[in-house]
């Protein structure tokens, strides 16, 4: 008897939570009953996506580790460039993951450098996202002769070696300024070959659509329907991609830190805190450990979270309700 | 067949070139198109009546060779600019295509993309668009169209989704309703309810129709008149009823005769045309059904017929159309029971 009755309890539960999260995508228009509302695609997706168990404890950690970088440093008693009386200390109470050898507290600067990380991280996704998606649409859907020149030029850029025009560009730019603003356009520059040739795949497929046809159909321009109609659908891919950058960027400027050509100090970020630290990873472990760690915890979280969304959007799934 | 024309093809031919040669998709289809009436169009795939639609709308590829005259109220379409095409296209000519299930784009909702079409044309708020789109999913037979209007396409059935597609091509009162196959792709019960919708629309809109298919059943109740093509040109055009009573070219005559009937004796087996329709790369002289015309000569592998003149409003394009008068296709063709070989001279 106990069976069936926590079947009907779990039922409700997924209709409540149904029911809420229709309200709150908000597709309803004015005056019509809440419980007609369609069931768009991203409601499917979202649905989908709180039922993958791992990309949300990966969205669970790393919405820990944005409130924990970007909130607690308000009420932390170091600030992160602050000289504390005791140095190369190991994680205490006092200094949770110790103090480096001229008495920095490491729990202050491994939050002030995921700030500093997840804010370049953010540039880059948001830059390379909308130029990746720009140029990739303009190619897949005209095809032709602005393809050739788009993706030529995307060929281009890709087989520049990565790191070593970063190397170039990143000493040029961080003589002038240490600012990790220009490091993320710098590497926003390479990153959104990836999302173009991408977007022009699924764009030379979205073309042969009927729908497409049928907005020039109806007398839709060419900028209406590459934005209205074919980027929409090309949602999933662009969003899986643009989560999977986040991780990558996040690696990248670590490189470029580490190597001393990124972020420069005073400014922290956890990439030239690992450079610090490695020097005496075998004396003050805490070091090299806390801010390897934290790097480690972000791109695992970000990577599930990129992973729970491609099965979430991908419209060949089939189980619709779990 | 009197009146101004408001749709006059003539001569229309359209071609691919493509790797094995030049296909020749549409090779000379004239009609005109008057207001308020159903033009047919019913052909075998391949026989070019989609592609015939495409080029009217200007919808076809950059590598397409389009030739020939479209004149739509005056106009040349086919040397119109892009951008004037768009105040034509959903404006002035809508198409209804094939498949609802893709002609629908699946990330908006059904009332959307109505009001999407009345927006693009006319100078409305997004509320009155709204609410017309829920007026014009009323008329197509929506039930609850003010709270289906909210659904997505994938929560449509087939016919309820084409009734979509025929209300987002009545939007904005066209003139001419080009529907490309629009029953199709749905089973036959919907079919009719998806012609009663069309029907509806086009008498709501006064539209002249362009109904193309390759269900002649389905063509007999809407079409004033039905142009019957093959391999890429009309071989018979005349109305409706002349070609159900009296067809002058062997292909339709084989068409009629391979449809189940309602008042012969059910046991009558069905007489399909054997063979199946010509590759349209580098066709040879001749009339192009000849290799499955029961009634091919010699004159015919030589020269292909001219779409010619038989009585009133009739054309046919057959050497032998006279003879056709007192055979039916019971007489022409084998049923299907009996040897199927292809009769070829």
């Amino acid at each position: 008897m106990a069976e069936p009755q926590r079947d009907v309890g779990a039922t409700y539960g997924t209709a409540a939570t149904e029911y809420a999260a229709d309200r709150a995508v908000g597709t309803s228009v004015e005056g019509a009953p809440e419980d007609t509302a369609g069931r768009s695609q991203l409601n499917l997706a979202f649905h989908r996506f709180i039922h993958h168990r791992m990309a949300l404890a990966g969205l669970t950690i790393f919405v820990l580790l944005v409130a924990i970088a970007f909130i607690v440093p308000h009420f932390w008693k170091w600030g992160y460039a602050e000289i504390t009386p005791s140095f190369a200390s190991g994680p205490s109470l006092e200094h949770p993951m110790g103090t480096d050898t001229i008495g920095h507290d490491l729990f202050a600067q491994v939050m002030q450098a995921t700030q500093t990380s997840l804010k370049s991280a953010f540039i880059v996704t948001v830059l390379a996202t909308v130029v990746g998606t720009v140029i990739g649409a303009i190619a897949g859907y005209y095809g032709k002769l602005a393809d050739a020149t788009l993706m030529r030029f995307t060929d281009l850029v890709l087989t520049v070696p990565l790191l070593a025009l970063l190397l170039v560009l990143a000493n040029v730019l961080s003589k002038q300024s240490s600012n990790y603003i220009y490091i993320a356009i710098i590497i926003a520059a390479v990153l959104w070959t990836y999302l173009a040739r991408l977007v022009r795949g699924t764009f030379l497929s979205l073309r042969e659509h009927d729908y497409v046809i049928a907005a020039r159909a109806i007398g839709a321009r060419d900028r209406r329907i590459i934005f209205r109609h074919m980027v929409p659908n090309a949602m999933g891919p662009i969003v899986v991609n643009a989560t999977l950058t986040v991780a990558n960027a996040i690696l990248i400027e670590s490189a470029l830190s580490f190597l001393g050509l990124g972020i420069q100090p005073p400014a922290v970020s956890l990439g030239n805190l690992i450079a610090n630290g490695q020097g005496s990873a075998t004396t003050e472990w805490w070091l090299f450990a806390f801010p390897s760690a934290v790097l480690v915890l972000i791109i695992l979280a970000v990577n599930f979270v990129g992973d729970g969304l491609r099965d979430a959007l991908d419209p060949r799934q089939t189980r619709v309700r779990a | 067949m009197s009146g101004e024309a408001l749709l006059e093809v003539e001569n229309l031919t359209v071609s691919f070139p493509t790797d094995e040669g030049i296909v020749q998709a549409v090779r000379g289809v004239s009609f005109s198109l008057e207001p308020g009436r159903v033009l047919g169009i019913a052909g075998e795939s391949g026989s070019g009546k989609s592609v015939t639609t495409l080029a009217i709308m200007g919808l076809l590829p950059k590598s397409a060779r389009v030739a020939g005259s479209v004149r739509f109220d005056g106009r040349e379409l086919l040397k119109l600019s892009e951008r004037q095409l768009e105040t034509v296209r959903g404006r002035r000519i809508s198409v209804i295509f094939q498949d609802p299930m893709t002609s629908l784009n699946p990330v908006y909702t059904v009332g959307w993309q109505v009001a999407e079409a009345i927006q693009m044309h006319q100078d409305v708020s997004k509320k009155q668009a709204w609410s017309r789109a829920i007026e014009l999913l009323e008329l197509v037979g929506i039930p609850r169209a003010a709270e289906r209007a909210q659904s997505y396409p994938h929560e449509f059935s087939g016919g309820m989704q084409q009734r979509v597609v025929i209300a987002t091509a009545m939007a904005n009162d066209p003139d001419v309703i080009i529907a490309d196959e629009p029953t199709t792709a749905l089973d036959v019960t919907v079919q009719a309810q998806v012609l009663d919708a069309l029907k509806a629309a086009q008498k709501e809109t006064n539209a002249a129709v362009i109904f193309i298919t390759h269900d002649l059943a389905a063509m007999a109740g809407i079409a004033d008149e039905i142009i019957i093509m093959y391999a890429g040109k009309p071989v018979e055009s005349a109305p409706t009823d002349e070609i159900f009573y009296s067809p002058r070219m062997p292909y339709t005559v084989g068409l009629l005769a391979s449809l189940p009937r309602l008042d012969t004796d059910a046991s009558e087996p069905l007489r399909p045309i054997p063979g199946s329709p010509p590759q349209v790369i580098d066709l040879p002289p001749g009339c192009p059904f000849t290799p499955r015309c029961p009634l091919a000569r010699e004159r015919c592998h030589e020269e292909e017929p001219e779409l010619r003149p038989f009585g009133e409003g009739h054309l046919t394009a057959c050497h032998f159309a006279e003879e056709l008068e007192s055979r039916g296709g019971e007489e022409i063709f084998a049923p299907i029971a009996e040897d199927t070989e292809v009769v070829a001279g």
